[in-house]
């Protein structure tokens, strides 16, 4: 991992994200929504116009515009000479949540506002909702002619683009990957609706408040957009050219519960841990921090602090946090931004803490849970990230501090 | 509706279309092609506008006269009387 590029609500880089995160800055706050009135959302406020065009820019997606920032973003971070890469062995490969439902959404209002005339539904309806499209944005602003597509993988998506890049790599495919996730989730009013229809829409009168995973008051999902793009190319090729090293992808997994469409299950939960742990030739132990998926809604944090108590028992040196107190939930730019935020971990050797637990709740105690101040764990070398998304897709995304 | 108010209808419509693009010095008689960065895409756009904001329907076979200010102002004119 060369480079880094992202937007969230509480930052537009790594730097202001990291403080952030450290100093438990909230970025969510109350918005108004379709229909709806006021909800808790959090909302990115990077430079739309920083590397493309207004009338690009209105012709393409929030999902294209978050990522072609977050890509150019990552590139400069990255230090690689970009005029000089070969374009075609570079691929953009960006897990989504969803993708679409924003332009239908405001088409479908759009027309209902005209009498329901259908000759004004958009002729840039398919090339935005196509399912490739923010990742096809990212290709022809920077003009890469490598392959590109998303991955649809609900809220493991920020882990899915990653493992997705990192296949492509090994199997020589591509030079250099262009990987995360994206979300443009809260600019649609269906989602908040379908969690509210599901008891699992976040509400606080403060709205810094509302997302407040693991806690005993805990009522339901923040939701939020954002991205987080990475370079990412093979070992012999960064350190060929001296680059900055953020770390080395060492250990992944993904799997399926093949339980329940919205119902997590932790048993396969930690399977899928287990899984990224042995591929990394590492054990349990050797893990220092785990960043959960946590999302603040009731049965989906039990379950997971089952599995993590379960997976990491006897771990005595692994610690846990989770960052979506700070940001909401940015659906499939989780995983990525997540893992993010504890990269510089390797360098300060301190864990970021969850924030907004005021009364823990028993059923997701975990052992060296760091929530509400930060904790200097001293040495950070190993990082295991969670990103766990709906109709059972879990994802663990394993980072090796590089040391020469 | 004057020629001058079509005009203005056009103008701002490609404003919002193509923000980037100053419209402040066009020709009239130039092909808006040849002065603005736009596509048969942003044509389109301008179609749907017409009929969005003023009720305003330009069939497929004439969209080739949009081609110019002038000629925006000839054929759209009847249209708004």
């Amino acid at each position: 991992m060369t480079g880094i590029g992202l937007t969230a609500p509480n930052g537009n880089n790594l730097h202001e994200f990291r403080s952030a995160l450290l100093e438990c800055r909230s970025g969510v706050k109350h918005s108004e929504i379709r229909y709806m009135g006021t909800q808790v959302a959090g909302l990115c406020d990077f430079d739309e116009f920083k590397y493309q065009s207004k009338k690009l820019r209105r012709r393409g997606t929030r999902a294209g515009s978050i990522s072609i920032y977050c890509a150019n973003e990552a590139i400069a971070d990255s230090g690689l000479n970009w005029e000089s890469v070969d374009k075609s062995m570079v691929g953009v490969y960006l897990g989504i949540t969803e993708h679409g439902n924003v332009e239908t959404e405001n088409e479908i209002f759009d027309m209902h506002q005209n009498n329901l005339d259908w000759k004004l539904w958009s002729p840039h309806h398919n090339p935005r909702t196509v399912a490739n499209s923010p990742a096809g944005e990212v290709t022809l602003n920077l003009n890469i002619t490598g392959p590109h597509y998303t991955l649809g993988s609900a809220c493991a998506g920020g882990n899915v683009g990653i493992i997705q890049g990192v296949q492509q790599l090994l199997l020589d495919e591509v030079d250099i990957a262009l990987v995360g996730g994206v979300s443009e989730s809260p600019q649609t009013f269906g989602i908040f609706a379908a969690f509210a229809a599901q008891g699992a829409l976040a509400h606080h009168q403060a709205a810094e408040l509302a997302s407040r995973p693991l806690d005993k008051n805990r009522n339901g999902i923040a939701i939020s957009e954002g991205g987080c793009i990475y370079v990412l190319e093979r070992l012999s090729s960064a350190k060929a050219r001296g680059a900055k090293i953020y770390g080395e992808i060492v250990g992944w997994a993904i799997n399926s519960d093949a339980t329940d469409f919205v119902n997590p299950n932790p048993e396969r939960q930690v399977q899928c841990m287990h899984k990224a742990i042995k591929r990394a030739g590492l054990t349990i132990h050797d893990i220092d921090i785990v960043n959960m998926h946590a999302t603040g809604t009731g049965a989906g944090d039990v379950s997971e602090s089952k599995a993590v108590r379960d997976a990491f028992h006897g771990a005595t040196n692994t610690f846990v946090n989770f960052t979506k107190g700070h940001i909401g939930h940015c659906m499939g730019a989780a995983g990525s931004l997540e893992l993010a935020g504890n990269l510089p971990s390797f360098d300060d050797g301190v864990v970021h803490p969850g924030m907004n637990v005021t009364e823990l709740d028993p059923e997701c105690a975990i052992p060296n849970l760091v929530y509400n101040k930060p904790h200097r764990a001293g040495k950070v070398n190993t990082i295991l990230n969670n990103s766990f998304g709906m109709l059972g897709i879990n994802s663990a995304l394993i980072v090796k501090k590089y040391i020469s | 509706m004057t020629g001058s108010n079509v005009r203005q209808i056009v103008i701002d419509i490609i404003s919002d279309i193509a923000p980037d693009e100053d419209v402040t010095s066009l020709d009239d008689n130039k092909s808006l092609r040849e002065q603005l960065d736009l596509d048969s895409m942003d044509f389109l756009d301008i179609v749907m506008e017409l009929r969005k904001r003023h009720k305003v329907e330009v069939p497929q076979e004439d969209y080739p006269k949009l081609a110019t200010l002038q000629s925006c102002v000839s054929y759209l004119s009847p249209k708004f009387a």
